[in-house]
């Protein structure tokens, strides 16, 4: 389960003075639902994320990763977590195979549980032709099923995707997607952020608005459409958003 | 700290590092070629170009002279010197190398001499270039035995022995074992030139590994594991460092060979005609190795810390190139004549390191420096690597854009 409770995070800029990327963020995903976070470039998703993935602090509040704390417990949270996201590369000199069992044994797996485990993932994910071969001479959708796979090998019952079909082509985002519903099925916490309207739609169990670092709103689809009397999420995202971009603007 | 956390990173940067032709080029090829290359290549080359240029005869040019027969026709018999008709614009022909050198005999020279007036014959030539100091030093040396018979001549005409001129001679003795002479010619060569690879040893994997890393987008996936910082870093460091020593070890075992081969040549004999043998003996090399760890590990640890603020590998290349001509003026500061070591330059990282190596190689073994030294840098070495743990820390560092 992933609890974030009055999440901030705030950032220095020579230019610009003090940046609030998040501001007071809560929300709260149950295991085996799917949390949409939808809101454009800069609205702070990825931040969000990013804290919730331990790789950077909040300035302000928590969150409850599994019910470890994620300012207290860092490496406790990033055991129970998968971390997916278009800026998670790949090593480029080590085989598909190596770069898996990489990061099995850094979550501490043996090496008996590990050959089990990368062996049952590869075979899962078709990944049997080009384990050997290096990611650097991988091909997109060959590198998508590699992350896929560094981020199940110790099988975590949270999982974190950060724009993960962001730039690829529609087979290997449906990859992706497709692996994001099977999480949800096998009983996983999933966050999942993006600003593809139709992935949200799709995909996710409860929506999160966010814009400009704040949660404006959040529910499942039905909820959001009840609530501005409107079909299309599209439609929701601007009538939500719209007026606060236009201010901004102005 | 999990060592067992560190020791899988050092072994995934291994694995990385051995596949990588960049760092292998740096770490492995530069130092096991460049001392062979440079002693055996250059010295043979140096021999091979003296020899030439002593071989070919100088064409040499006589200004003046007429009323001083006996002179010019004494120096055109010469078969070490080709002589040319004058011409105006011999400072021309001189700096064109047309011709090597030119003597300028002064007006009425052999009257002068018959007189016993004491004239000046020039020698003109192109400063800095051999061929024409190899015919300036010939047309000298006619010129002084010519002064000597003349001095003799004049002696004997007023019944005087030629050893009036000289009632004592002078002369100086080495009475230091060969080793500690080439040692100390040697010696700062050595230390210098062992610093400088365990720094180029380091800085490819040090860049690699975090700049590197970074470009790759390889960074926030490594911080997304349950890796502490701390663990990866020092795992991280391990392989930088590992590179400086291998660095180290290779430019060793490739001097003490350049060495020994160049011993068994003939290729270093010294003007004296000495042969300026250098044993680098065990106790030499362990030495100099011991003296390049914590300096490796301080090299290690500043690269990889400067290094981590870039955000690109041409970034980083950027950052550490002010950062050579830092380590390389200590380095070059003890080659310099009459610097040595002292309680106070004890305590400069590199410089001092440099000093002891030039020490060491010549056979002088100052205990409390060497103690000093190691100790210093070991301090150095242990604030920079704490320094990198600190900056692995801050976001800003991390996640610059």
């Amino acid at each position: 389960m992933i609890e974030a409770r009055g999440l901030s995070k705030r950032f220095h800029d020579k230019k610009r003075g003090e940046i609030r990327a998040v501001d007071n963020v809560s929300f709260r995903c149950e295991p085996g639902r799917i949390y949409g976070l939808l809101g454009a470039n800069g609205a702070g998703k990825t931040t969000t994320l990013r804290i919730l993935a331990t790789i950077l602090e909040p300035s302000d509040g928590t969150a409850l990763v599994c019910g470890h704390d994620v300012v207290e417990q860092p490496e406790k949270v990033r055991a129970n977590v998968g971390f997916l996201s278009t800026a998670t590369a790949l090593y480029p000199r080590l085989t598909a195979q190596e770069l898996v069992e990489y990061f099995g044994r850094l979550n501490g797996l043996d090496e008996v549980t590990l050959k089990k485990r990368v062996d049952d993932i590869f075979s899962r994910l078709d990944m049997n032709g080009f384990r050997d071969r290096r990611c650097d001479k991988l091909s997109t959708g060959m590198k998508q099923k590699t992350s896929i796979a560094r981020t199940l090998v110790h099988d975590p019952p949270v999982m974190i995707f950060d724009e993960p079909t962001l730039g690829l082509d529609i087979m290997t985002a449906r990859t992706i997607t497709t692996f994001i519903r099977e999480c949800r099925d096998r009983g996983k916490t999933v966050i999942f952020s993006t600003h593809i309207m139709s992935e949200v739609e799709k995909l996710c169990d409860l929506i999160g608005i966010i814009h400009d670092g704040k949660l404006l709103t959040e529910g499942t689809l039905a909820q959001l459409r009840e609530r501005y009397s409107e079909r299309d999420l599209e439609e929701i995202f601007v009538k939500i958003v719209g007026p606060l971009q236009s201010n901004g603007e102005a | 700290m999990n060592l067992n956390a560190v020791r899988i990173v050092y072994r995934k940067e291994f694995t990385e590092w051995v596949r990588d032709r960049r760092t292998l080029i740096s770490t492995v090829l530069v130092p096991l070629f460049l001392f062979p290359l440079m002693m055996v290549g250059f010295s043979a080359l140096a021999v091979v170009m003296v020899g030439k240029a002593e071989k070919e005869t100088p064409k040499v040019m006589i200004l003046g002279g007429e009323d001083s027969p006996q002179l010019i026709a004494n120096i055109k018999k010469l078969d070490s010197l080709e002589i040319v008709p004058y011409a105006e614009n011999w400072k021309d022909e001189i700096s064109n190398k047309d011709i090597r050198a030119a003597v300028e005999i002064p007006k009425g020279f052999e009257k002068s001499l018959e007189t016993g007036q004491s004239e000046t014959v020039k020698i003109y030539f192109y400063d800095g270039e051999m061929k024409s100091s190899f015919g300036a030093n010939r047309l000298e040396k006619f010129l002084k035995d010519y002064r000597d018979t003349v001095v003799k001549d004049r002696l004997a005409a007023k019944n005087l022995p030629a050893s009036v001129l000289s009632p004592f001679s002078i002369k100086q003795e080495n009475v230091a074992p060969p080793e500690k002479v080439s040692g100390a010619t040697f010696g700062s060569f050595i230390g210098y030139t062992v610093i400088i690879l365990c720094m180029t040893g380091a800085m490819y994997p040090a860049i690699d590994l975090t700049a590197g890393e970074k470009e790759r987008g390889t960074m926030e996936t490594i911080l997304s594991s349950p890796i502490s910082r701390m663990d990866l870093v020092l795992g991280k460091f391990l392989l930088v460092f590992s590179a400086s020593l291998a660095t180290a070890v290779l430019s060793v075992i490739s001097m003490g060979t350049s060495f020994a081969i160049l011993g068994h040549s003939n290729l270093m004999n010294s003007s004296s005609g000495q042969t300026l043998a250098l044993n680098l003996g065990l106790l030499s090399v362990v030495s100099v190795f011991v003296m390049a760890l914590p300096l490796a590990f301080l090299f290690s640890a500043v690269l990889m810390t400067i290094a981590l603020f870039a955000k690109s590998y041409k970034e980083a290349q950027s950052y550490l190139t002010p950062m050579t001509f830092l380590i390389v003026i200590p380095a070059v500061a003890s080659v310099m004549p009459g610097v040595e070591l002292t309680p106070k330059l004890a305590l400069i990282p590199v410089l001092n390191t440099s000093l002891v190596c030039k020490e060491i190689i010549s056979g002088t073994y100052h205990w409390n420096s060497i103690a000093l030294i190691f100790a210093s840098t070991c301090v150095y070495a242990a604030a920079a690597l704490f320094l990198a743990f600190k900056t692995f820390q801050r976001e800003s560092v991390l996640f610059r854009s």
